[in-house]
């Protein structure tokens, strides 16, 4: 089961959990704004709120700023106004609580994989020497890397680079996970390994927040989303809430089309449009079942009757436009 | 479509139509559910570990001293010396001796020192200026200084590393051609009593406490040499530019001390203070020549090391 399945079947205005402050905000931000010398404003008064627990997609077309405020939050770029806070800490004491992939993958590529991590791991002041050994070997086995932890970097394929960044993004015991696309690059087979590893730390309470262009992936894995859109946020909340604005419709097939498409009328469904045998309305929260009684009462032959529900993708195609092009 | 998805549209149509826009994350919030099991290790101060800043140390070193560029200019350096003291052996064989050459030939301590005046002009900066100037910018143009901070490293924490690691590095290429020029003079020359400049005698053991004098002293040049290439490497992604830039100054500065006209500017020229060395030649030793060196290297150290601070400090890590 999806988590998105377990978000849509909550109860409906349930009451929000007690507090509002970052104390339950795994990262809150308020007016964050990156303007880049030259006058590019990458980010623009950001407003962003991720629950602790959750797994949080971060989505924009190229160009949107997704990376920049990344950087932002681990320190690496300092915002131009506004602020912004992680797990409610100063910065140094939050970011050893932090594991980040920030745009694909970097490391000395002269050294071993194992040897590349232990390189980071000596970074961290709270990380211990003493223990490195056994927690690099967890981390390369998390990713299934183990087999290649002696080999150069130079000589990783782009899948078994990208792992490692994951698996120095687990060196330590994290409450916040920060995933600047993670799965690029990556086979089939390495994607879902990904998105069961993601599911698998939020389900001990790390929050992830994972930002990516694979729309289908951030519905299967996350729980919410923010949108962005040339450095502004154009919609955030969990997918069902994104999702619910909107229309899902009914599709029925049919050799009965205008039969079926007078039914649908007859029923009150909004927006009845037919093409060919396929008959579309809006379903405005009606039981499909009753509809299909309706139809056969009728004496349509249904071949089939399905609920069409918008897509993260639709709702993303909307808020950010068809165009191809890049923002900024 | 599952029949999940299914369901989970039935239900989310039974909902108001909302357009899409900013929708307050705290209205589903499922968080309380999803407390981190632990909720103990929550809010608990991570603590630092005591050795934090020597491992980082460490681990740069360990970075810095197994690269096989690094390792193949110290073997480089290492060769000078004993090029320099072969050819001085045949020349000394040849014809009468005279000058620097029967100094050289008299005795076998007197090839680390001239082998320092051969080297400390440019080779030795250069190799210096490789690795200090690579410091900053090789990892950011690498990516891994985004890693490094993320980790996190600490900006001054990381500056102050690498800055330790560079003088490392400069003790160890100045050791280098020390111990190679020793070694070279004592297989070729006749060991003894050294005769310094000033035409007075020491004792050999004497003689070789004047050259770890000298040595502690061109490694402190070097390492003054390695705070401005560490500064030049706060400015770019791209380390041959920092350490083209080193390697421009310092020949700029002997072009200079080269003219005479511009005489009143040559003393506070780095390179003019690096061959401060041959004040161990006389005898006393030189020890005001010696502490104006160190105050030079010092004023230059605290100097670029301020520079590279406040840039780095500040800079913005877009690689
Ligand atoms: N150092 C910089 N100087 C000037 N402009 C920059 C700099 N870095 C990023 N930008 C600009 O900021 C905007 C946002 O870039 P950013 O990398 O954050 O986008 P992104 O959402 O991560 O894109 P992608 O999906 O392609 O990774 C872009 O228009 C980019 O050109
Ligand atoms: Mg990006």
């Amino acid at each position: 089961m999806t988590a998105v399945t377990q978000e849509a079947g909550a109860p409906l205005g349930a009451a929000p959990p007690p507090g509002d402050g970052s104390g339950e905000s795994a990262i809150v931000t308020r007016g964050l704004t990156k303007r880049f010398r030259g006058g590019q404003v990458a980010v623009d008064a950001l407003d962003l709120a991720v629950p602790r627990g959750s797994v949080f997609g971060f989505l924009g077309p190229n160009g949107s700023g997704k990376t920049t405020t990344i950087r932002m939050l681990l320190g690496l770029v300092a915002p131009t106004a506004g602020d912004y806070s992680v797990l409610g800490l100063p910065l140094a004491q939050a970011l050893p609580r932090v594991g980040a992939v920030v745009e694909g993958p970097a490391f000395y590529p002269y050294l071993s994989g194992e040897a590349n991590l232990r390189r980071f791991d000596a970074a961290d002041p709270t990380a211990r020497g003493a223990t490195a050994g056994r927690r690099i070997a967890e981390a390369l086995e998390r990713v299934g890397l183990s087999a290649a932890a002696g080999k150069r970097y130079r000589n990783y394929s782009l899948g078994m680079r990208q792992r490692l960044a994951i698996a120095a993004a687990l060196l330590g015991p994290r409450e916040l996970l920060i995933l600047d696309e993670p799965t690029n690059g990556l086979d089939p087979q390495g994607t879902r390994e990904v998105r069961s590893l993601v599911k698998e730390i939020a389900a001990d309470g790390t929050t992830v927040f994972v930002s990516s262009h694979l729309l289908a992936e951030v519905e299967q894995m996350c729980t919410h989303a923010a949108i962005m859109r040339t450095g502004r946020l154009v919609a955030q909340g969990t997918i069902a809430s994104l999702r619910s604005g909107l229309v899902v419709r009914v599709r029925v097939e049919t050799p009965d089309a205008d039969d079926a498409a007078r039914v649908l009328g007859a029923l009150g469904l909004a927006d009845v449009r037919r093409s060919g045998a396929e008959v579309t309305a809006e379903l405005d929260g009606r039981a499909p079942e009753q509809i299909n009684a309706a139809l056969v009462g009728e004496g349509v032959a249904v071949r089939g009757l399905a609920v069409i529900r918008p897509s993260l993708e639709d709702v993303f195609v909307g808020l950010t436009g068809e165009g191809f092009d890049v923002d900024g | 479509m599952s029949t999940a998805d299914a369901t989970a549209g039935a239900t989310a149509g039974t909902r108001a139509r909302r357009t899409p826009g900013l929708v307050p994350v705290k209205e589903t919030l499922r968080s309380a559910e999803r407390r981190p099991r632990h909720p103990a290790e929550r809010g608990t101060p991570a603590a630092r570990s005591p050795w934090s800043f020597w491992r980082l140390l460490r681990s740069e070193l360990g970075l810095t001293f197994r690269r096989p560029r690094n390792l193949l200019m110290l073997a480089a350096l290492g060769v000078v010396p004993v090029v320099i003291g072969v050819a001085l052996r045949v020349v000394a064989g040849e014809d009468g001796m005279g000058g620097i050459i029967e100094d050289v030939a008299g005795n076998s301590l007197m090839l680390t020192f001239v082998s320092f005046s051969f080297l400390v002009l440019l080779l030795m900066p250069v190799v210096v200026s490789v690795v200090a100037g690579d410091s900053i910018a090789g990892e950011a143009g690498a990516g891994t200084l985004r890693y490094l901070l993320a980790a996190p490293a600490g900006r001054t924490r990381l500056l102050a590393v690498k800055y330790l690691n560079a003088v490392v590095f400069a003790y160890a290429v100045t050791a280098v051609v020390a111990l190679s020029a020793l070694a070279t003079g004592l297989a070729l020359f006749p060991a003894g009593d050294v005769t310094l400049l000033s035409g007075t005698t020491i004792s050999m053991g004497e003689g070789l406490l004047r050259i770890v004098i000298a040595v502690g002293y061109v490694g402190a040049g070097m390492a003054a040499l390695a705070a401005v290439a560490l500064a030049l490497s706060t400015f770019t992604e791209v380390s041959i530019g920092a350490i083209a830039a080193t390697i421009v100054l310092i020949i700029v500065c002997q072009v200079l001390r080269a003219i005479p006209e511009l005489g009143e500017i040559t003393p506070y020229l780095l390179p003019t203070r690096f061959t401060n060395f041959d004040a161990v030649l006389r005898d006393p030793v030189d020890t005001a020549a010696l502490g104006e060196g160190l105050l030079a290297f010092g004023a230059y150290i605290v100097l670029f090391g301020s520079i590279a601070w406040a840039r780095f400090s500040g800079k913005d890590i877009t690689s």
